[in-house]
């Protein structure tokens, strides 16, 4: 049912011809920054328009595309992207993680590991990690270009002697094959330890800053720290309240207003599949019907309303 | 130790300079500038104003590039040196203390993450550690302890150009330029900047070029003088036999006009 009036994936092929090369070059030169000309897409930027070229980019008939937004396949965002991509390319669709070949991601990794053979596009607002302090871009291209990473420790020294300890949480900054200093996006520092050797292309796209990079599989990712500061992937001290689980992302969701609350799997495709096969939580007890995620409470653009569940607050650079 | 012995010690020059021209277009910046310094050695550059002392410094501290001439520091040619090293040389060998601590410092991190940086720069990863020598550099400089997590916009001029020297001298440099480092601030300042100062290049055996139109600064810190008129050098030589029996018409003028206010 591919809308008559577009192209294949809306871009036309000169356009897409031009987003695969600097797709390839980021992939040649994994966390590299490639400048690329973004084109007006028919949303706004804070829409992701970058990841949106780069999938259109990467598209293929044969496909099958998942998009979420913070973990959800449901919010408007995640919604619009795909229903988007299914006029304008007439691609399958899916909310399950292990069936999608390409999945546009907006602040997550899924939980289910990703495989070989599928593409993890991020939107990206801000790609240059080292921004927040140098804001000359002829000075970071040039502390890229001779590896002069000292600022990037600055900052986490700030954060320690503000906070006692990191306190990024979002964004948080890596190093790539040992020589790019790489922003993975706004994704909670949790989901960190799976940037790094994963069977999946991974590519990153910043349509208002014009910039694609890209790790291809099995690349070596580390989260920058210090000796007495070690990384680590934190998460609220919880599980999930639907589906029990231990070692899954957390979302807290204000149930009423009397402030109850709980806490939830941010990733709804992993929580539900879960639920599926009999796994239960605090709040969805015997003989109860496990709820539908209570997305009307997730608030969408604003990742810091996570920071209370996820211990440490932010200065996240979304 | 008198300059003699130190200059004996060693028959290198850390840094020497020969044939420096910089032009801006038609105008001179500096011409024809040479210079040994040795190591140990406070080198005082003075002139009236345009008369090309921070280009000259500016050239020496890899800044901007000259049109002509040699600069060699420990034996290496830098101006045959790739970017990289040049930077890296910049960051661990040497120092630049510019005029407005603004310029020297970044203004939204912390007085320990700006003494931090060079550390952190150079590869250090031990929070603790990197923590400890800012506070032993903030304390070297008379910055109380208890400031070293505050902004240098909540510090007054003189604190602001201490925590710049902090800032600098935390990796211990060899090689320090400094452009006016005592401009724009009120005399008492200016006095207790410069008794630090002096503390500091004797205690670390600093080799220093300054800059500076102020020859009171050049007699307590400067061994040696360089007299810079229309860019280029007039005259040079120990501070004292220049300030006490200068040659060149220029510097005559230069000291009286000192002496008379
Ligand atoms: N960026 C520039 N572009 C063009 N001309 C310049 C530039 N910088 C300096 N000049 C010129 O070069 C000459 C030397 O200037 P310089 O700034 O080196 O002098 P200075 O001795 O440091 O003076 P001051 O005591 O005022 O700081 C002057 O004629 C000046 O106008
Ligand atoms: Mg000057
Ligand atoms: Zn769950």
């Amino acid at each position: 049912m591919t809308d008559q009036a577009y192209n294949f994936a809306y871009l036309d092929e000169q356009t897409k011809r031009m987003i695969r090369r600097a797709i390839l070059k980021g992939i040649a030169v994994p966390g590299y920054q490639v400048p690329f000309a973004s084109r007006e897409m028919p949303m706004p930027y804070g829409w992701g328009t970058g990841g949106v070229q780069v999938t259109a980019a990467c598209l293929v008939p044969e496909d099958r595309l998942k998009v979420i937004d913070q973990g959800a396949d449901d919010t408007t965002n995640a919604v619009s992207i795909r229903r988007f991509f299914q006029r304008t390319a007439g691609v399958a669709t899916t909310e399950a993680t292990a069936e999608a070949t390409v999945i546009q991601t907006r602040h997550r990794i899924p939980e289910t590991p990703l495989k070989a053979g599928q593409i993890l596009v991020y939107q990206v607002p801000i790609p240059e990690p080292l921004r927040f302090l140098e804001p000359r871009e002829t000075e970071t291209r040039k502390m890229h270009e001779l590896e002069e990473y000292g600022l990037m420790h600055v900052k986490l020294y700030e954060d320690i002697a503000r906070h006692g300890q990191i306190a990024t949480s979002y964004a948080y900054p890596v190093k790539v094959e040992g020589r790019y200093v790489m922003d993975p996006s706004p994704i909670p520092k949790f989901d960190n330890p799976k940037l790094g050797n994963s069977p999946a292309i991974q590519l990153f796209g910043a349509g208002r800053e014009q910039r694609i990079y890209a790790l291809p599989p099995f690349t070596e990712v580390v989260s920058l720290d210090f000796d007495d500061h070690p990384f680590t992937a934190s998460k609220a001290p919880h599980d999930c309240d639907l589906c029990g689980a231990t070692d899954s992302y957390l979302d807290e969701v204000i149930t009423d207003d009397t402030g109850g609350r709980m806490f939830v799997c941010s990733d709804t495709d992993f929580c539900a599949g879960r639920r599926a096969k009999g796994h239960r939580g605090r709040l969805s007890g015997e003989g109860v019907a496990p709820s539908p995620h209570p997305s009307p409470t997730r608030r969408e653009g604003c990742a810091r309303h996570e920071s209370v569940a996820q211990g440490a607050g932010t200065e996240g650079a979304a | 130790m008198t300059l003699m012995e130190r200059m004996t010690m060693t028959d290198q020059p850390l840094l020497r300079v020969e044939g420096l021209t910089k032009r801006y277009g038609q105008r001179i910046g500096c011409a024809d500038v040479s210079f040994d310094l040795y190591p140990g050695e406070v080198l005082g550059i003075v002139g009236e104003s345009g008369s090309g002392k921070s280009t000259l410094l500016s050239c020496l501290a890899g800044h901007q590039r000259p049109d002509l001439g040699r600069i060699a520091y420990d034996g290496r040619d830098v101006l045959e040196m790739s970017e990289t090293e040049r930077r890296r040389l910049s960051r661990t060998d040497w120092a630049y203390v510019h005029q407005n601590p603004r310029d020297g410092l970044r203004m939204g991190v912390s007085a320990g993450g700006n003494v931090g940086e060079r550390l952190m720069a150079v590869g250090a990863r031990h929070y603790g550690e990197i923590r400890g020598k800012a506070a032993d550099w903030l304390g070297r400089v008379e910055i109380a302890a208890d400031r070293i997590d505050d902004r240098p916009s909540a510090f007054s001029g003189g604190m602001q150009q201490r925590l710049q020297i902090a800032r600098n001298l935390v990796t211990g440099p060899r090689l320090v330029f400094m452009d006016e480092p005592t401009g724009g601030l009120d005399v008492s300042v200016q006095a207790r900047l410069l008794d630090l100062l002096r503390g500091l290049v004797r205690d670390l055996g600093l080799s220093v070029i300054i800059v500076t139109h102020d020859l009171a600064v050049v007699r307590l810190l400067a061994h040696r003088l360089m007299v810079m008129k229309s860019g280029r050098v007039v005259e040079q030589g120990l501070t004292d036999q220049v300030l006490d029996d200068p040659q060149h018409a220029y510097t005559q003028l230069l000291v009286s006009s000192v002496l008379q206010v």
